[in-house]
């Protein structure tokens, strides 16, 4: 598909076909949202440097070097797997990349940043004109991607004092010279939930690339442009989080729509999102003067990339393996929505799928089980393979009930929650009791040891409470302490009623 | 720090005096080579020449300082030099001009004027120098000693300060064009820290046969500004060089009407970029951080920096400003683009061209007091930075006693038939 390149917000867009959209929807006026992702690329060192990229757990200031601390003399050397991860983004969001791509300056001052300017791409970014399908509000939606291009993350500050009473700042260099991806989109989008299904869309195809890892906290920073048809474009910085931009967003629609409301102009501005109130403040009107002066970047040569695009291979996509489970599976679409939606849970189900039943392993995996860790906000890559598998095999042989498993399934992420070493299914049956038969098996012991301690049953049944005490240390001594003493005593009281024996 | 003229160094050469280490083995054994004050050298204060870097002691080698150090170079210190490299006297240091072995009273030419002092004078052997817009020949010319600008992407920048990056390269300044091509040698092993840096080491030829070699000589070279008199002094080197086989070429370079404005664009708006990282933050005087960071930058900014330096900053600033930009920065880039075309048209007709590296000869100390007339003095030597190619300058004799320098450029990568030009001039006028 061919699209128009650069158009502005608030000009007429032309609808991507098939969404349905109109000038006015519901009664209210279309929104407009475009956005510029910046995601840190996993490679192993920075961008420009040899330092390593693995610096979240050490102290301040310790992953660095002349060259991410722009010492005076120093130069960027530069990180060719940087690029090589860069296009294949571009390739996965089916973007033409440019013959040569060039770095430039952007040059402003700020504590953060080492040299008085950042390393980015400007007039020759590395691809253009890409898209992106997504989940729209109507139907499936394709949402045009701007420009691709590589840049150096800055330093990183840290306030002390209060945000009423700042004392002063410190700076952490760690994050210095990461390799940023910026993703931009063009105004396509036309709601918060949206916004929020593209970014979701980004992380699962660039965590199927291998390029990104969206846990990483700090690793995606979103400016999204925003306007409500015919009205002037505000620019909502600094937003750190994927849900952050949907609220973000709501709160500025509402915002804009109230100014419109009372007969008052957006003004066009840059505003910034204040993440703990949940609210959009306006920047300092200074900061929108901003002029970078962009001159094309002279320690470094231009990339010749076309060229090497060409010998890169693109893994699995989240579209293809959707197709593919559907067809080698035998899954719903549902399913296989959900489950080709993340990368690691896809993963996870591949790993299940031998059980012998698929579609039981996909309703497991895709539905039990991302309900129960979303409600314990666990991630799935802390779920033991094995043990879950194991779970799934004895519900293919009807080993256990769904209830008893579901009890089963809980108890074992809950003990991945403590740290624990999670036990196997059938110790957890056991254990709890949940399993068909492991209640016969204790009250088989039981009646063994009523039958042999016939004198503390007389006393029991004389009334003597102490010696039921003396029968359950009798039968967890014979089951070894697997069984619970609290359930064996209600087991043995049932056995010792007169009309049971 | 005891800092101007001292008895030690009465020409006010060296910004720091290092202690000499015990000798080692290699190439350049024994031999003392002083590193201009924007090199990098661990352990050694390295100021540029600027107040703003005082007490910046680099946490590393450039990699220029590494090959010398590997071949026993003994550096007896770091020289002064026009602040940040943005003058063509020294006069623009922030701790005093260095002055001329052959008239204290007069310049030494910049920036690299306290490496050419220093050689000048016998304090050391050799020298290295940096070159943006002629900062290694215009002093080499003024000392009376020999100097090289090599092809840009020959010699690493890493560790060298920037002042411009897309013009500037090191190189060797001595007495002798054996000892300049010596230390060349050394210095062109490949560093891929550089990414301008090509893998083309320099591979010296000097057996002084030029016969049959043609030598342009452009008509523009002797314009206007030139003095008669080192006019006629270059003109007779040249005839020298004729007479040692080459056949000389008179020529145009018609480019040279834009050079100048060309340089001084790009060179300032690259450093207008490249002295931003000078806020106070890591090194340096430290700015008031009770104060708005934009207000503590400024006022590190506006105290340190010289005036020199300042107007460079904000001539540069305004060239890259939008709406400016392509009046400015793109106009000079076409001009840039220009003369490289008239050199590459030059060169398929000649092998080399001469004329004279300076206009004039050394000027007296504070003589000349408006930015102008001073930029004025570089014509001959920008053109070779705008195109990358190699041109070096050797002593030509003297005007009233002050010498003059024979300037001799060559195409990209052919540094070893400039110098080896510039060896046969050396000993044909010796002979
Ligand atoms: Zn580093």
């Amino acid at each position: 598909m061919t699209v128009p390149i650069g158009m502005e917000a608030g000009s007429a867009v032309r609808e991507t076909a098939g969404s349905g959209l109109a000038a006015v929807e519901g009664g209210r006026e279309t929104v407009i949202i475009g956005l510029e992702v910046h995601c840190q690329l996993n490679t192993e060192s920075k961008l420009f440097c040899g330092c390593s990229t693995d610096y979240r757990s050490d102290p301040p200031n310790t992953h660095v070097c002349p060259t991410c601390l722009g010492l005076p003399g120093s130069l960027p050397a530069m990180n060719r797997r940087a690029v090589e991860y860069a296009l294949l983004v571009a390739k996965a969001l089916n973007c033409r990349v440019a013959d040569e791509a060039e770095f430039a300056r952007k040059n402003y001052f700020y504590p953060d940043l080492t040299k008085g300017f950042q390393i980015t791409m400007y007039n020759r970014p590395l691809a253009e004109g890409g898209y992106l399908d997504i989940e729209g509000d109507g139907a499936e939606k394709r949402v045009r991607i701007t420009r691709i291009h590589l840049e150096e993350d800055p330093g990183r500050l840290v306030h002390m004092g209060t945000p009423d009473r700042p004392r002063y700042s410190l700076v952490d260099y760690n994050r210095s010279g990461i390799p940023l991806i910026e993703i931009v989109t063009e105004p396509d989008l036309r709601s918060p939930k949206e916004a929020r299904r593209l970014l979701n869309g980004l992380r699962t195809t660039l965590e199927y690339l291998g390029v990104f890892d969206g846990d990483q906290e700090g690793s995606l920073r979103v400016d999204a442009n925003i306007s409500i048809r015919g009205s002037e474009r505000v620019e909502v910085k600094n937003i750190s989080s994927y849900r952050g931009v949907e609220k973000a967003l709501t709160y500025e629609i509402t915002r804009q729509r109230g100014v419109l409301r009372r007969g008052q102009k957006v003004e066009r501005e840059t505003r910034h999102f204040v993440e703990a109130r949940g609210v959009t403040t306006s920047a300092r009107s200074k900061e929108q003067e901003h002029d970078y002066r962009y001159f094309t970047e002279p320690d470094l040569r231009p990339l010749q990339v076309r060229h090497w695009v060409e010998g890169i291979a693109l893994p699995e996509l989240p579209a293809a393996r959707r197709e593919r489970f559907t067809a080698q599976y035998g899954i719903s679409p549902e399913h296989a929505r959900t489950l080709c939606g993340e990368l690691r849970l896809a993963e996870f189900f591949e790993q299940m799928a031998p059980c012998g039943n698929p579609l039981l392993a996909a309703t497991w995996v895709a539905d039990t089980l991302q309900g129960e860790l979303n409600y314990r906000e666990m991630e799935i890559g802390k779920v033991p393979p094995a043990r879950f598998r194991e779970l799934l095999g004895m519900l293919c042989r009807k080993e256990v009930t769904d209830k008893a498993a579901v009890e089963v399934l809980r108890r074992m992420l809950d003990q991945c929650l403590k740290g624990e070493e999670v036990q196997s299914p059938a110790q957890i049956m056991e254990k709890n009791m949940l399993g068909k038969t492991a209640g016969d098996t204790f009250t088989g012991i039981v009646r063994e040891v009523i039958a042999e301690c016939g004198d503390a049953v007389r006393d029991y049944r004389a009334g003597r409470g102490e010696a039921l005490n003396f029968l359950v240390g009798q039968v967890m001594k014979r089951t070894r302490g697997r069984a619970d003493p609290k359930e064996l005593t209600r087991i043995l009281r049932e056995e010792l009623e007169p009309q049971g024996t | 720090m005891v800092r101007g003229e001292t008895q030690q160094d009465p020409l006010n050469a060296f910004i720091t005096l290092a202690e000499i280490p015990p000798r080692a083995p290699g190439r350049l054994s024994g031999i003392t080579v002083a590193v201009k004050d924007n090199i990098s050298t661990r352990g050694v204060e390295t100021t540029c020449g600027s107040r703003i870097l005082s007490g910046y002691v680099p946490p590393y080698d450039a990699h220029v300082v590494d090959l010398i150090r590997n071949e026993g170079a003994l550096i007896p210190g770091k020289t002064n030099m026009d602040e940040f490299g943005m003058g063509s006297s020294t006069e623009n240091s922030g701790f005093g001009p260095a002055r001329n072995p052959r008239d204290p009273e007069r310049v030494t030419g910049g920036s690299s004027g306290g490496s050419a002092a220093a050689v000048a004078s016998g304090m050391a052997r050799m020298a290295l120098g940096t070159d943006t817009g002629g900062s290694i020949r215009c002093p080499a010319a003024f000392c009376g000693i020999v100097g090289l600008k090599p092809t840009y992407g020959r010699i690493s920048r890493y560790g060298l300060v920037a002042y411009a990056n897309s013009l500037e390269q090191i190189g060797p300044m001595a007495l002798s064009v054996a000892d300049c091509s010596l230390l060349m040698e050394v210095i062109s092993r490949f560093d891929a820290r550089d990414a301008t840096m090509q893998d083309r080491p320099y591979l010296p030829r000097l057996d002084g046969d030029i016969r049959g070699m043609r030598i342009g000589v452009p008509a523009e070279f002797f314009g206007e500004g030139v003095d008669p008199a080192v006019a006629d002094r270059v003109r007779k080197a040249i005839s020298v060089l004729e007479g040692l086989g080459a056949a000389i070429v008179e020529c145009a370079m018609p480019s040279m009407e834009y050079a100048l404005a060309a340089y001084y664009v790009t060179c300032t708006s690259e450093a207008s970029s490249n002295l931003a990282r000078f806020d106070g933050v890591r090194y340096g005087p430290a700015s008031d951080y009770k104060k708005p960071w934009h207000e503590a930058f400024q006022e590190v900014r506006m105290q340190h920096f010289g005036p020199e330096v300042r107007r460079r900053i904000l001539i540069g600033t305004f060239a890259l400003s939008a709406g400016y930009y392509g009046k400015y920065y793109g106009k000079a880039q076409v001009a840039r683009e220009h003369v490289r075309e008239d050199y590459s048209r030059l060169f398929q007709e000649v092998d080399l061209l001469a004329g004279p590296t300076m206009p004039t000869v050394a000027w007296k100390i504070g003589e000349k007091s408006d930015p102008l007339s001073m930029y004025l003095a570089d014509i001959l030597t920008v053109p070779a930075n705008l195109a990358g190619v190699p041109a070096a300058s050797v002593p030509c004799g003297t005007v009233q006693g002050l010498p003059v320098g024979l300037q001799l450029t060559g195409r990209a990568f052919e540094d070893e038939l400039v110098m080896n030009a510039a060896y046969a001039y050396e000993q044909g006028v010796k002979a």
